[in-house]
């Protein structure tokens, strides 16, 4: 069955194919209520437990205004944070909290499993994202950056750092690669080994100066600290070389401390 | 009575050890009994497997994100008031903190010097853009009441963080603080008002000095 239809495909001319392709785009662009209702297949969940509170905000606080019973089942419409939005058979929408959530069924009878972040997940996750801010060399640094783990041990980070001080300012990117050696501790240090480049350009109203681009390699080690859910703190400490183009290369120390999350 | 305890000691003690006796093939120090293998033939076993559902469940729509843009006013200190402007995107880590970033930008009017002496601009580059990199909790989330049968969602929120000004041809080490009320209109959209203050180092007018800079907007948001 599956030949002639490849046939068909290659007998198919390249234009006449583009043709089809801008019907079809053209087709969901301008019919998006029809595309979302043949996609929109929510998953449905039946309560087991003997009730199900709905409340009329994701959080806490919001009051709760309807309960659904044992063995009705409800349609999740979206999830924000550790709360999800469900629709009753009846219609009526609310959110419900993470907790309850863990104590439905799925349509087959299985229990329904909604994972949250636990310690395990500070030692296992992928990607990690944050933002950092401290000292560099006397001046003020903001960094952010992102880093992708590619073992519970190693991990590759991007960073992107402005410097603001009091006769230049500047900015710097880097690539990194760090080591934790007990990723599994709350407390988990870690050591880091990077380059990248630095721009440096003078306050024009105190000194005089070009702007230079230097490359720039580092050693470093810090603390990642697990908080709770997907947040961690992290304090890092990092001595730089820059390589400039002077006889003498550039020492700078730096001292750094944020937050980050992991996903 | 010594001698009765004696007796219920030796008991307890007789009933012990033949519990071991049974159970000593548990800890494998008896004797190997392993069961005969089972001599049918493979095909007359009936196979107990059977073939599951295998039910793909639909992915859950996450809405963490929000994304929006705002405008107001900005009192650059010694510079006057004028329009602000911006976008900003958040991320809703839990329900009480979110991460936001944001990217402004409002002029610069004239000082009072600049107006008063006639003569030239103190410099010539009047836009002030900032970023920053903010952390916020909802401390007050709540509902509001519109007429008899409405109800909207609403956080109230404390915000602060640091970035950076561009201002007077010159990189500015900032740090923001404020407050900010969320209204959300459905689930997915949001108003937002909110008061900053920025803060940062400026020896524009000669002295160095913190300057207060404070800024309110009016935002609207998308969460996806």
């Amino acid at each position: 069955m599956s030949e002639p239809s490849t046939t068909t495909i290659l007998s198919t001319s390249r234009s006449k194919l583009s043709v089809w392709c801008v019907c079809l785009v053209a087709l969901l662009a301008f019919a998006p209520g029809h595309a979302e209702a043949a996609d929109e297949v929510l998953r449905k969940v039946a309560v087991a437990d003997p009730y199900l509170e709905m409340h009329t905000g994701p959080g806490r606080g919001y009051p709760i205004f309807h309960i659904v019973d044992r063995g009705e089942q409800v349609e999740i419409l979206m999830q924000r944070t550790y709360w999800y939005q469900v629709r009753t058979e009846r219609g009526i929408e609310g959110w419900v909290d993470q907790d309850q959530m863990e104590l439905t069924l799925n349509p087959d009878g299985t229990a329904v499993e909604f994972r949250r972040a636990t310690l395990e997940d500070f030692t296992n996750a992928k990607w990690e994202a944050g933002i950092l801010a401290g000292d560099f060399g006397g001046a003020n640094i903001v960094s952010l950056y992102g880093g992708y783990s590619i073992n519970p041990h190693v991990s590759v980070e991007l960073w992107g750092s402005q410097i603001l001080g009091n006769f230049s300012n500047g900015w710097m990117g880097s690539v990194n690669v760090v080591h934790e050696t007990w990723p599994d501790w709350r407390f988990s240090p870690f050591f880091t080994l990077g380059a990248g480049v630095i721009h440096t350009s003078p306050k024009s109203t105190i000194i005089q100066g070009d702007d230079r681009t230097d490359e720039v390699g580092h050693v470093g080690a810090g603390l990642r600290i697990y908080a709770s859910r997907r947040f961690l703190f992290r304090v890092e400490y990092k001595s730089y070389v820059v390589f400039t183009s002077r006889d003498e290369n550039e020492e700078v120390e730096e001292w750094k401390a944020g937050f980050a999350f992991f996903f | 009575m010594e001698s009765r305890f004696r007796v219920l000691f030796l008991i307890a003690l007789a009933v012990m050890l033949s519990g071991c006796a049974a159970t000593k093939n548990l800890f494998g120090i008896g004797d190997d009994e392993a069961p005969p293998p089972s001599a049918e033939p493979p095909g007359q076993v009936i196979d107990p497997e059977v073939e599951r559902r295998d039910i793909k469940e639909p992915a859950i729509d996450r809405e963490d994100f929000e994304v929006g843009a705002f405008a107001g006013l900005m009192s650059i200190e010694d510079f006057g008031t004028d329009a602000v402007y911006g976008v900003k995107l958040a991320y809703h880590v839990t329900e009480g903190f979110f991460v936001e970033a944001s990217v402004g930008q409002s002029e610069a009017g004239l000082t009072s010097f600049e107006q008063l002496s006639g003569s030239a601009l103190l410099f010539d580059d009047r836009d002030l853009t900032y970023y920053n990199l903010n952390l916020g909790y909802n401390v007050l989330p709540g509902e509001v009441f519109v007429g008899e049968g409405r109800a909207y969602n609403t956080n109230f929120y404390l915000i602060a963080g640091l970035g950076s000004t561009n201002f007077a041809d010159d990189d500015r080490f900032t740090v923001n603080f404020g407050a900010g009320f969320r209204f959300l209109l459905t689930d997915s959209i949001s108003i937002h008002v909110d008061f900053r203050d920025h803060l940062f180092d400026s020896d524009i007018l000669g002295r160095e000095k913190v300057t207060h800079n404070l800024e309110g907007t009016v935002g609207v948001a998308v969460f996806f």
